[in-house]
C-alpha cells in the first residue's frame, strides 16, 4: 500500500465514517474531518520529505489492474511535476476543513461532500492512468454543485452553480473525447500514461492526427482552467460558493487542466502542441489584460479575487506555451504558489464576510486597526497576488518570463507589465478600501482571529513565503522532468542555468556540492 | 424441437395464470400481498436461471430456429426478471391506489415480463412480432389501469394508437422482407441478405421493420408517446415500461441488424448515426422546461434511447457490448427514480418536482436514492451511468464519427441541466410544503439498497458486467 494511496484513501474513508456518525454530534463530525485531513497533511509531508529530486521515473508507484479488457488501472505515482500539487491539495484541504466552522447547518453532508472533493482532487493529481485521471476529477462535480448551492451565498448562488458546473462539464467531456481519441488512435489498448508515453515516443501519431486531437485536450482542459474567453464561470462561481469550496477549486481544483497539459496532452501529442501552443500563448494575455482590467472594476472583494485568480493563470498558460526548460518549471512554481494563494485570499475574505456580512469593498474600511492579523495576512497575500519578492508567486512568474522571452517577446512583454501593474492597481487599492482609512463605526465589533483560527492561515502563509525565500525546495525536483517534457521541442534557453556551475560561487555559499 | 429451453418462460406464464387463479381464493384484504409472493417466485426463477442448464455457450434453438437461446438471450432474460421483481415491490406499495384489481396487475406485469423473455430470444421475424405485440397489448392494459384517472386512459389510448400504428409499420415491413426473401428466420435472411441488398423493396421493408422498433425503444420517428404515456402511467407500469420495453426493443434492434442483415446495416451507419442525432436532441431539449417529473423521465428515456443508438450506429462490438452494460447500469438508475417518485409523490396533484421538497429531512434514504439516480443517469463518476456512457462514446470514436460524440456532448451537457435541477429541488428548494416523515417498508427499503449497490457497484468495478456482455454479442455476426 503506497504512500500515495494512503493520502488518496484517507478523505474516502473519513467521508463514509462521517455518513455513520449521528446528525447531532456536530462536534464529532467535525472532528474527524480535522483529523482526517490533518493525517492527510502530515502523510503529504512525509511524502515530500521522502521525495528524492533527480531519481528519474516515478516514485510511491503503485498499479492495481483494473479493467484489463480495456487496459485501465489504477496507476499512481508522484514526480516533480505533480509532487509540489499533492501536497499543495493536501495543505489546502486541511485548511479548507478549519475554515468550515461558519458552517452551521447540516454539517454531516457538508464535510461528507468536502472530504470527497479533497479526495478526489488528490486522485487525480496523483494519478497515472488516463480514465482515472477524469474519473477522480469527475468526482467534485456534484459535491460543488449542492456545495454552492445548500451553502453559498448571495442572490445568485443558483445561476453562479449551474453556471460552474455545466461550463466545467463541457470542458471535462470535451477533453474525454480527446482522452479517448488518443487511446483509439495510438491503438496501445491501455490508458495507463507510462506505457501510452512509450509507445508514442516510439512511434508518434500521425501530425494530422496530432492537429486534430491535441485542441479538444487544449480546449477541454483550457475551459477547465478558465482559459480566456471561457473563463467567466470562474469569478461569479467562486463568488458564491462557501468558503472551504472556494479554497479547495480556485486553490487546487482548477489546476487540474494546466496539469493535464503538462502530463498528457504536450507529452503524447508533441507536433500538435508545437503548432496549437502559440495560439495559448495569445489567449493568455486575454487572461491577463481582460480579466485584470475587469478586477479593477470590481466592488465585491470575492468578485476581485476570482477575477485576479483567472489572471494569474495567463501566466501559467505563458510558461506552458513557451515550452522551454525555465518556462516550464516556472509555471509549475506558479500553479503552486497560485493555489496556497488563491487559498489564503478566499479564506481571509471568508472570514471577512463571516464577521461583517458584506464583501463590497466600499462598505468596508479601517479594519487594519481592529484585524490586525487577518488585515496582515491580506496585505501579505494581496502583495503575493502582485507578485512582490519574498512570496511564492515571485520566482515563478520570474521564470515564467524568462522562459517565454525567446519565443514570444512582445507576449512577455504585456504579460510583465499586465501582470505587475495592473495587479498592483486592483490589489493595492482594495487593501486600501479594507484596511486603510478611517475606522467605521459599523464595524466596531468585529474580531480578529484566535488562535485556532489563525491556525489555516498562518499554514499558508508559511507555505508561500517558505516558497518564495528557497523556490528550489520545488524547482530541484521539477526541473528535470520539465526538462523531459520540452526535450523534443529543442528550445535552446538563452539564459544562465538554474544551478551555479561547480566553483563559480565563492566557497561559503554553496550549499551542497553540484554534479 | 426443444421444449426445455422454454421452461423459464412456461415458469413465467404459469406463474401469471396462478396469480389469477390464487386471486379468486385470496380475501380482499390480502389480495396486495400476492405481489410478494410472485416477487419470490420470480427471484426463484431468476436464480434458477443461473442453474447449469442454461449454459450458453453454443447457441441453442427451439421450435425449428425461430427460438434462440444464447448469451445475449440470458443476459437481457436475467435483466427483465430483475426489473420485474423490483416493479413487484414497487406495485405491492402502488397498491392502495389501484381501487379494484391488483391481482390482475400483478399477473399482467408477469405476462408482460414473458414477452419480453420471448422477445430476448426472438430469432424470426414471426416470433419478433409476436413477442413484441404481447409486451404492446399488456401495455395498453397496464397504462390504463388507473380507470378513474383520466391521465391513466389518456395515457392508455395515445399508447395504443400510437402502438397500432407503429405495429401496421412492423406488420408492412415484415411482409415487405418475406415477399422478397422467401423467409422469416434471421439466419437464412444473413446468408441472402447480399443479394437482397439490392432490391429497393426489401431494404423498404426493412426500413419499416425498424420504424417500428423505434415505437418501442422511444427513439425518432416514434418517439412522441413517451411523455404523455410516462406521465399519466401508474408509476410501476411506467418502471417496467422505461426499462423493460427498451431493453426488449434493442435486443430485437441488436439482432435485426445485427445477426440478420449484417451486409445491409454496414451501409446504413448514417443513417443510424441521424437518428441517434435527432433522438438525443429532442429528448434533451424538450426536457429543460418540464415540471412534471415523470414527464421529464418520458423525455430523459427518449434522450437515453438516443445513447444507445450511439452504440448501434458504431457497428462493432464494442458498440454492442457497451450497450448492454449500459442497459445493465440503467435498469438500477431507473427503477430507483420510478420507486422514489412511487413513495413520495402519493396525490395525483403532487408529481411536480416541488413535491421533492425538503426530501432530505423527510427520508434521507429516499433523498440520497434519488440524488444517485439522477447524478447516474447524468453520467458522472463513480456511478453505473458513467460507465456506460464512457463505453459508448469509445465505441463511437472507434469509428470515428467525432460529429455524432460532440452532439452526444452537448446532450449530455443540456441534461446536466434538468438532473442537476432535481438535486438541487432536494435539497435547496423555496420552503417545503409538507415536512411529514416517509414510511419505507422493509422489502422495498431492501430494493433501494440493492439499487444503490448496483449503481455503485457497475460504476466502480464493471469488470465483471463488461466480461459478460462482451461475451453475449460475440455470437451476432461482425
Amino acid at each position: 500500500m503506497s504512500l500515495l494511496t494512503s493520502i488518496i484513501c484517507v478523505p474516502f474513508l473519513a467521508a463514509g465514517l462521517i455518513a455513520l456518525v449521528p446528525r447531532n454530534f456536530r462536534f464529532g463530525i467535525r472532528l474527524v474531518a480535522l483529523l482526517s485531513t490533518l493525517v492527510t497533511l502530515l502523510l503529504g509531508t512525509i511524502l515530500f520529505c521522502l521525495f528524492q529530486t533527480g531519481r528519474a521515473g516515478y516514485q510511491f508507484e503503485q498499479q492495481i489492474r483494473w479493467l484489463d479488457a480495456l487496459g485501465i488501472s489504477y496507476h499512481v505515482g508522484v514526480d516533480g511535476v505533480n509532487l509540489g500539487l499533492v501536497v499543495l491539495g493536501t495543505i489546502v484541504a486541511f485548511a479548507a476543513t478549519c475554515v468550515s466552522w461558519e458552517i452551521k447547518t447540516q454539517e454531516k453532508e457538508f464535510y461528507i461532500l468536502l472530504l470527497v472533493m479533497a479526495g478526489g482532487i488528490l486522485g487525480a493529481f496523483a494519478s497515472l492512468d488516463l480514465f482515472f485521471f477524469y474519473f477522480f476529477h469527475e468526482l467534485a462535480l456534484v459535491p460543488t454543485f449542492i456545495m454552492i448551492g445548500v451553502w453559498g451565498r448571495g442572490e445568485n448562488k443558483n445561476y453562479a452553480t449551474f453556471q460552474i458546473t455545466l461550463y466545467l462539464s463541457v470542458g471535462a467531456l470535451i477533453a474525454l473525447v480527446g482522452l479517448i481519441a488518443v487511446y483509439v488512435q495510438a491503438g496501445a489498448r491501455t490508458f495507463d500514461l507510462v506505457e501510452l508515453t512509450k509507445q508514442l515516443q516510439a512511434k508518434p501519431l500521425s501530425v494530422s492526427a496530432q492537429n486534430f486531437i491535441f485542441p479538444w485536450l487544449l480546449f477541454g482542459f483550457g475551459i477547465m482552467v478558465s482559459l480566456w474567453p471561457f473563463h467567466t464561470w470562474a469569478p461569479l462561481g467562486y463568488a458564491s460558493a462557501p468558503t472551504a469550496t472556494a479554497m479547495l477549486h480556485a486553490g487546487v481544483l482548477k489546476k487540474f487542466g494546466l496539469y493535464g497539459l503538462l502530463r498528457i496532452a504536450v507529452p503524447l501529442l508533441p507536433a500538435g502542441a508545437q503548432n496549437w501552443l502559440t495560439l495559448v500563448a495569445f489567449l493568455c494575455l486575454g487572461n491577463l489584460f481582460y480579466c485584470g482590467l475587469v478586477a479593477i472594476r470590481q466592488k465585491d472583494l470575492n468578485l476581485l479575487i476570482g477575477n485576479s485568480s483567472v489572471a494569474h493563470m495567463g501566466l501559467v498558460f505563458l510558461g506552458i506555451a513557451s515550452l522551454s526548460v525555465v518556462g516550464v518549471t516556472g509555471a509549475v512554481l506558479v500553479m503552486v504558489a497560485h493555489g496556497l494563494l488563491a487559498a489564503l485570499s478566499f479564506g481571509l475574505s471568508g472570514y471577512l464576510y463571516q464577521q461583517t456580512r458584506t464583501l463590497q469593498v466600499e462598505q468596508l474600511g479601517g479594519l487594519l486597526r481592529r484585524l490586525p492579523f487577518i488585515g496582515s495576512a491580506l496585505v501579505m497575500a494581496m502583495l503575493a497576488g502582485c507578485g512582490v519578492p519574498g512570496f511564492a508567486n515571485f520566482p515563478g512568474e520570474l521564470l515564467v518570463f524568462f522562459g517565454a522571452w525567446h519565443d514570444y517577446t512582445a507576449v512577455v512583454a504585456l504579460a510583465a507589465w499586465s501582470g505587475l501593474v495592473i495587479g498592483a492597481v486592483y490589489m493595492l487599492r482594495a487593501v486600501r478600501h479594507i484596511l486603510h482609512g478611517p475606522a467605521r463605526e459599523e464595524w466596531a465589533a468585529v474580531a480578529d482571529a484566535t488562535p485556532w483560527r489563525k491556525l489555516p492561515f498562518s499554514l499558508l502563509l508559511a507555505g508561500l513565503l517558505g516558497l518564495g525565500c528557497w523556490p528550489r525546495l520545488l524547482t530541484d525536483a521539477v526541473e528535470p522532468r520539465a526538462a523531459e517534457i520540452v526535450k523534443p521541442f529543442n528550445v535552446q534557453p538563452k539564459v544562465a542555468p538554474l544551478k551555479p556551475k561547480p566553483g563559480s560561487l565563492p566557497r561559503r555559499n554553496r550549499r551542497r556540492p553540484t554534479a | 424441437m426443444n421444449a426445455s429451453l422454454v421452461s423459464l418462460e412456461v415458469f413465467v406464464v404459469l406463474l401469471g395464470v396462478g396469480l389469477l387463479l390464487v386471486d379468486l381464493w385470496t380475501p380482499a384484504a390480502e389480495k396486495r400481498m400476492l405481489g410478494y409472493g410472485a416477487a419470490v417466485a420470480l427471484g426463484l426463477i431468476l436464480c434458477f436461471s443461473f442453474a447449469a442448464g442454461f449454459a450458453t455457450d453454443t447457441p441453442q434453438h427451439a421450435f425449428g430456429q425461430s427460438y434462440v437461446l444464447d448469451g445475449l438471450a440470458m443476459f437481457f432474460k436475467r435483466l427483465f426478471l430483475l426489473a420485474a421483481i423490483i416493479v413487484l415491490l414497487m406495485s405491492v406499495e402502488f397498491a392502495d391506489r389501484i381501487e379494484v384489481g391488483i391481482s390482475e396487475f400483478y399477473a399482467l406485469i408477469v405476462f408482460a415480463l414473458a414477452g419480453m423473455m420471448f422477445a430476448a430470444s426472438a430469432n424470426d421475424l414471426v416470433l419478433l412480432f409476436v413477442s413484441l405485440e404481447l409486451i404492446t397489448v399488456t401495455f395498453y392494459v397496464l397504462n390504463s389501469f388507473q380507470r378513474s384517472r383520466l391521465q391513466s386512459l389518456e395515457a392508455g389510448v395515445k399508447y395504443l394508437i400510437l402502438g397500432a400504428l407503429s405495429s401496421a409499420f412492423l406488420v408492412y415491413g415484415i411482409a415487405l422482407v418475406y415477399g422478397t426473401a422467401n423467409t422469416m428466420d434471421f439466419a437464412t435472411l444473413a446468408t441472402q441478405a447480399k443479394g437482397l441488398a439490392a432490391k429497393p423493396v426489401f431494404l423498404l421493408g426493412l426500413l419499416l421493420v425498424i420504424a417500428g422498433l423505434t415505437f418501442k425503444i422511444a427513439a425518432f420517428p416514434f418517439q412522441f408517446w413517451a411523455p404523455d404515456v410516462y406521465q399519466g402511467s401508474p408509476t410501476p407500469a411506467t418502471a417496467f415500461l422505461a426499462f423493460g420495453s427498451k431493453a426488449a426493443g434493442f435486443v430485437l434492434l441488436l439482432r435485426l441488424l445485427f445477426s440478420a442483415v449484417p451486409d445491409v446495416t454496414l451501409h446504413w451507419a448514417r443513417l443510424l448515426m441521424v437518428l441517434s442525432a435527432i433522438t438525443i436532441l429532442y429528448g434533451n431539449l424538450c426536457a429543460i422546461p418540464q415540471r412534471n417529473l415523470k414527464r421529464l423521465l418520458g423525455y430523459s428515456s427518449i434522450a437515453n434511447a438516443g445513447y444507445l443508438l450511439l452504440g448501434i450506429a458504431a457497428l462493432n462490438q464494442a458498440g454492442a457490448s457497451a450497450i448492454l452494460y449500459y442497459l445493465g447500469g440503467y435498469l438500477f438508475t431507473v427503477l430507483a427514480a420510478f420507486t422514489v417518485i412511487c413513495l413520495v409523490m402519493r396525490k395525483l396533484a403532487a408529481e411536480d418536482i416541488t413535491a421533492l421538497a425538503g426530501l432530505n429531512q423527510r427520508s434521507p434514504l429516499l433523498a440520497a436514492t434519488m440524488t444517485l439516480a439522477m447524478v447516474s443517469l447524468a453520467g458522472v463518476p463513480p456511478l453505473a451511468g458513467f460507465f456506460g456512457k464512457f463505453l459508448l462514446l469509445r465505441a463511437m470514436v472507434q469509428q470515428g464519427g467525432y460529429w455524432l460524440v460532440a452532439v452526444a456532448i452537448v446532450g449530455v451537457v443540456i441534461s446536466l441541466y434538468y438532473y442537476f435541477g432535481i438535486i438541487r429541488a432536494i435539497y435547496w428548494s423555496k420552503d417545503p410544503s409538507d415536512l411529514s416523515p416517509i414510511e419505507v417498508s422493509g422489502p422495498l427499503r431492501a430494493a433501494l439498497y440493492g439499487c444503490i449497490a448496483g449503481m455503485f457497484y457497475l460504476g466502480v468495478f464493471p469488470s465483471a458486467l463488461l466480461r459478460a456482455a462482451t461475451q453475449a454479442v460475440k455470437t451476432l455476426r461482425w
